[in-house]
């Protein structure tokens, strides 16, 4: 009895040890120059249909999410070299809409293993969406060499995705309404984020240790920027700045 | 109903013929243009379906889908004319070379037909260039064979080959043909040096239409959107850089409004060779509407050249616009039409040689015999039987 209670005190203190060993790296990417200007979906707005969904608004691309202090959002930001480790079964899906034609969001962030649910909220108007992967890795090809091209119909299943290999930027497309893109980075650790509209992102519960972090936007960075970063127990805060060129 | 009669109404469903596949490039050339290629992703069904009962509501104005669908029925519609007109020359025309072109028209249009659907199921970009070839290639065949049918052919050819009263394979059984009357030795003399060369000048122009065409079928199903964005320079210059930094910073600045795909270093060379091409066509063609033009195709050679300035025209045009749809297909549509010219002005040049001589060379040929022959042929009326 006594040596089950030291044990199950040393396992918690071993825990607690570790998880106040790790920390939170939180950082800003700022754009540097000036992008080039976004451009009108035109075809978009001129579909029957899908132009209705946005009530006669006019609708841009938003490759460049520049908001204050010229804070870049949907940048890519992942630690490289760290063990890799797929996600597990309790690890919630990420959703990826479609909605007035549009994905939703464009850029998104997976983990290996991670499950990715595709859903269609558009009404009947629009009868199908026909979702189109371009894989690059190998295995993520292997693993949907018969789905690469799926029709989802509308008020369908929801469609969902898991690919097995990290890859950058793993094009989504509309075969039907071919201005709508996505792009999806597969990570295979834990250990990524996306900056939100402001530029800013968190990655949560880092180990300590010292690591390469490297920063990747779809237009501008798509190789990325790499840094290193050294996180402690409180964490760290490491800042990009992408350039324009 | 005579058979004179017959063979014009053959004539005419060949033409027919012609004419719907010209209409068939024209939505073929939308659905590239569009980025339509994979929007039905299943076939020889579509969306499941019998393509003739897929519902209205999923393909009349559903994105793209409609180009697709369309494309499908259209060409369903193309093979069944095709289908007829195979049968028809199989059964009433009685030269045996023009039954068996019927049947390879129509295994053409089979041929095509697979093409097309194996490129959707297979998602094989690369055989969507074959696809584009052959529609242009079945085009001119399509072209050929009204041609062959109607009775200008088959009287021009007479003068050139006048029947026997044995001659049982002349539509007219036979009987000599008034062109054929009084100017024996004109006909037989082997055709001069100055029209075999124009032979040759307008093959020659017809086969780099055609590379020009697979050079235009091979960048358009990259997908890859314009690689080269301004006219005439290209990324600002004469020719443009295509190192690695360079292809990266043309990515990066291009904001796209379709899926396409990266531009390439390949896609850029491509494009500066199309443009090449283009002026030499240019040049090739003039030179055949000028050596032309004092012989029976001196207006259908000027036709030529007039189709080939409003091709560059609209090249121009579909880099300007950034690769309008309307515009790029109108390229693709007159593209068509400049190889199907230029097939048929060739066919004519060496089957029908008297239209390549000039009037006055066939009149110094024929003086001994008093005849003479104006430059389409034609024998003066005073020796007319």
């Amino acid at each position: 009895m006594k040596s089950s209670l030291a044990l199950l005190t040393a396992i918690g203190i071993a825990g607690l040890t570790q998880f106040a060993s790790a920390g939170d790296i939180t950082g800003t990417v700022t754009l540097n120059g000036t992008p080039p200007a976004e451009r009108e979906i035109t075809p978009l707005e001129n579909d029957p249909a899908c132009g209705k969904l946005h009530d006669g608004q006019k609708v841009f691309t938003t490759f460049y999410v520049v908001g204050a202090n010229k804070g870049l959002g949907d940048v890519i930001v992942m630690l490289k070299g760290v063990p890799a480790k797929a996600a597990d079964a309790s690890t919630p899906p990420a959703v990826m809409n479609q909605k007035g034609c549009l994905y939703d969001p464009q850029i998104l962030a997976i983990q290996t293993g991670q499950n990715l649910v595709v859903k269609n909220s558009d009404p009947s108007a629009v009868p199908m969406h026909n979702i189109r992967i371009n894989p690059t890795a190998p295995a993520n090809k292997d693993a949907f060499s018969t789905k690469i091209s799926q029709v989802q119909m509308s008020g369908g299943a929801d469609l969902t995705y898991n690919f097995p290999a990290p890859e950058n930027f793993l094009k989504f497309q509309c075969d039907v309404h071919n201005w709508m893109f996505a792009w999806v980075t597969v990570v295979d650790n834990p250990y990524f984020a996306v900056t939100d509209k402001d530029g800013k992102y968190t990655i949560k519960n880092v180990p300590a240790g010292k690591y390469k972090i490297v920063a990747l936007h779809r237009k501008a960075a798509p190789d990325g920027v790499e840094k290193d970063v050294d996180v402690s127990a409180s964490g760290a805060s490491q800042d990009f700045t992408i350039d324009v060129k | 109903m005579n058979e004179s009669q017959n063979n014009r109404w053959l004539h005419r469903f060949a033409v027919l013929t012609a004419v719907a596949t010209l209409a068939l490039i024209g939505i073929g050339g939308l659905v590239t243009s569009h980025g339509a290629g994979m929007s039905v992703p299943d076939w020889p069904t579509s969306y499941g379906y019998n393509p003739f009962l897929l519902p209205l509501s999923k393909w009349w104005h559903v994105g793209n889908v409609f180009y697709e669908h369309s494309h499908r029925l259209f060409a369903s519609g193309v093979g069944f004319l095709t289908t007829i007109l195979m049968v028809w020359l199989w059964i009433k025309d009685p030269r045996k070379w023009m039954k068996w072109l019927g049947v390879a028209a129509f295994l053409a249009v089979v041929l095509q037909g697979v093409l097309g659907g194996l490129r959707v199921i297979l998602f094989k970009d690369q055989i969507g260039i074959f696809h584009a070839t052959l529609a242009q290639l079945f085009f001119v065949l399509t072209c050929a064979i009204a041609m062959f049918t109607s009775q200008w052919w088959t009287r021009s050819a007479e003068i050139r080959n006048p029947p026997t009263s044995r001659d049982s394979a002349s539509p007219h059984n036979g009987k000599p043909s008034v062109a054929g009357l009084g100017n024996p030795s004109a006909i037989r003399n082997p055709v001069p040096a100055p029209a075999r060369k124009l032979q040759r000048l307008f093959l020659f122009t017809a086969f780099l239409i055609l590379f020009q065409l697979i050079l235009g079928a091979t960048m358009r199903h990259q997908h890859a959107g314009l690689s080269i964005s301004d006219f005439p320079l290209a990324h600002g210059k004469l020719w443009p850089a295509t190192d690695p930094a360079s292809v990266a910073r043309y990515n990066e600045d291009r904001i796209e409004i379709t899926s396409v795909n990266p531009i390439t270093a390949f896609q850029i060379q491509l494009q500066m060779v199309h443009r090449i091409v283009a002026l030499l066509i240019l040049a090739a063609v003039a030179a055949c509407a000028w050596r032309a033009r004092r012989t029976g195709l001196a207006k259908p050679a000027a036709f030529w050249l007039c189709l080939i300035v409003g091709q560059a025209a609209l090249g121009a045009a579909t880099v300007l616009s950034d690769k309008a749809a309307d515009i790029a297909t109108a390229h693709v549509l007159v593209g068509a039409l400049s190889l199907a010219t230029g097939a048929i002005l060739s066919i004519v040049a060496v089957r029908l040689p008297q239209f390549v001589v000039s009037a006055a060379a066939e009149n110094a040929l024929a003086g001994s015999s008093g005849a003479k022959i104006d430059a389409a042929g034609h024998v003066s009326a005073a020796h007319r039987a």
